[in-house]
């Protein structure tokens, strides 16, 4: 890629960041060259939030509807999935699952609470509450 | 007390286009070995490809195209002849006082964290990634003054946020890795370093007999994106948009590191005296345009911009798995 030709799209995601590139000057020599955006990394972003979006507002409407635990709804609000979760907490993937049912965590025992919280990044007391809009 | 406390190793900050490469490189050079971050890149051999579909990330396999965390500091400084000290810990507040006996010893530590919980970082490129490396420089009251190699300005973090993002749990959990070259040598084999990475990264690019590592990969991935399933379009674009963020997003300057790469063979030439090898260059750097043309069509592809065609895009990795194989082959035989 010529220097000339980095793309500097503006990404919004980069909130006015650039990252860096190496591309080849007029002279043919690599050199580092700033970008602020491009359509494709774009494109795939934006896609790749949009399917957490969606999982959480999802989940948002199950755990609403009492199908769900709350805990599912703020697993994924945080960019989280089932496999990430057992990992970030220990826990077996079998025992979150069971979490994810509405009965099983509101039995679940303060530690337990405490660990998911640590890994969610929130107040053990924050797991239950569900925001007004997901 | 003293609140207003500040501690500062004046350090430079440039930026890079991948983390590792970036911290290990500014670290040496703060140290006094002048050495450039694709140079870092490819004593190391950080460059690869790897198609691994036993490992999911929110249920997408894993496409590197690098070798895994952690191998170009190792790479680099085994090579180099380097001494590093590197310390991990089991007690969150025991990594914290560490980081701080080190500052206020005047010394600037590369450590691992979580990219999530670094609280300077753009909220949509906040995704767990447990091994994103950066420099801390000093602190100044609650805030760690960081060079993160990856970021075009020199940032800061609170240290609650700092000691949450080195000790998440899970898949390459960094337990408060900090490192810092504890030994330099006293004069490093530049040559025989690079020499030494370049058959390594053309040996694993051509020669690793199973199928999912180097340009194998690349034609296996071909041919698996050749038979996806036309019916199954949403899942689909999902995994084509997973692989154009693992190849251009996931800590690289594009084009899966194949640039960087690039950038290295052109030193690699007039270090070793070998003109052929800035030719090479050149040629990796047509098949790396390739690659941004496969990621900017499949990226189009999934919005709708572009028509669906899956023979196309297995067509331009084809392209690109021909196209790397003759110039390793070819670099192979220069440096031998």
């Amino acid at each position: 890629m010529k220097k000339d030709e980095v793309p500097q799209q503006n990404a919004k995601a980069f909130m006015g960041h650039s990252k860096l590139l190496y591309a080849v000057d007029e002279q043919g020599r690599y050199t580092p060259a700033p970008c602020n955006g491009w359509e494709a990394e774009e494109i795939v972003l934006d896609q790749a939030i949009a399917e957490y979006v969606r999982l959480a507002s999802d989940a948002w409407r199950r755990a609403t509807a009492g199908e769900a635990s709350t805990l599912e709804y703020h697993m994924f609000k945080q960019r989280m999935d089932l496999v990430l979760l057992a990992q970030s907490t220990g826990f077996f993937k079998w025992r979150v699952r069971r979490d994810l049912r509405p009965g099983a965590f509101q039995k679940l025992s303060g530690r337990r609470r405490e660990r998911y919280g640590d890994a969610l990044g929130l107040l053990p007391s924050q797991l239950d509450i569900l925001p007004e809009q997901p | 007390m003293n609140a207003a406390a500040a501690t500062l190793v004046p350090f430079d900050h440039q930026q890079s286009a991948h983390c590792e490469s970036g911290v290990i490189s500014s670290l040496l050079r703060h140290n006094g070995l002048d050495i450039s971050e694709p140079m870092a890149f490819g004593i190391s051999a950080g460059l690869g490809y790897a198609y691994l579909p036993f490992l999911k990330f929110g249920g997408l396999p894993l496409f590197a195209y690098r070798m895994p965390p952690g191998w170009i500091i190792r790479g680099l400084t085994k090579r180099l002849g380097v001494e590093m000290h590197m310390q991990t810990f089991r007690e969150p507040a025991e990594g914290t006082r560490a980081l701080d006996r080190n500052l206020a010893a005047g010394r600037a530590v590369g450590i691992q964290t979580s990219a999530y919980w670094l609280s300077y970082f753009p909220p949509d490129m906040r995704f767990h990634f447990n091994a994103h490396n950066l420099v801390v420089y000093g602190k100044r009251d609650d805030q760690y003054l960081i060079s993160d190699p990856v970021i075009d300005i020199l940032v800061e973090c609170e240290a609650g946020a700092l000691q949450k993002a080195r000790f998440t749990r899970g898949v390459l959990a960094p337990k408060g890795l900090l490192y810092y070259p504890s030994r330099m040598p006293a004069k490093p084999d530049l040559r025989s370093a690079a020499r030494k990475g370049i058959l390594f990264t053309t040996g694993m690019m051509m020669h690793v007999p199973v199928p999912i590592i180097g340009t194998r990969g690349v034609r296996l991935v071909a041919r698996k994106i050749r038979k996806l399933d036309p019916r199954q379009e949403a899942h689909n674009k999902l995994l084509l948009g997973h692989i154009v963020r693992m190849q251009e997003e996931i800590g690289t300057g594009g084009a899966g590191f194949r640039f960087l790469y690039a950038s290295f063979l052109q030193e690699a030439a007039v270090l070793l005296d070998k003109p052929s090898l800035g030719a090479l260059a050149d040629r990796l750097t047509d098949v790396g345009d390739e690659w941004r043309r496969f990621a900017l069509h499949a990226a189009k592809m999934c919005k709708g911009r572009m028509d669906m065609d899956y023979g196309m895009l297995a067509d331009q990795l084809m392209h690109c798995a021909a196209g790397e194989e003759s110039i390793y082959r070819e670099l192979r035989a220069e440096v031998k």
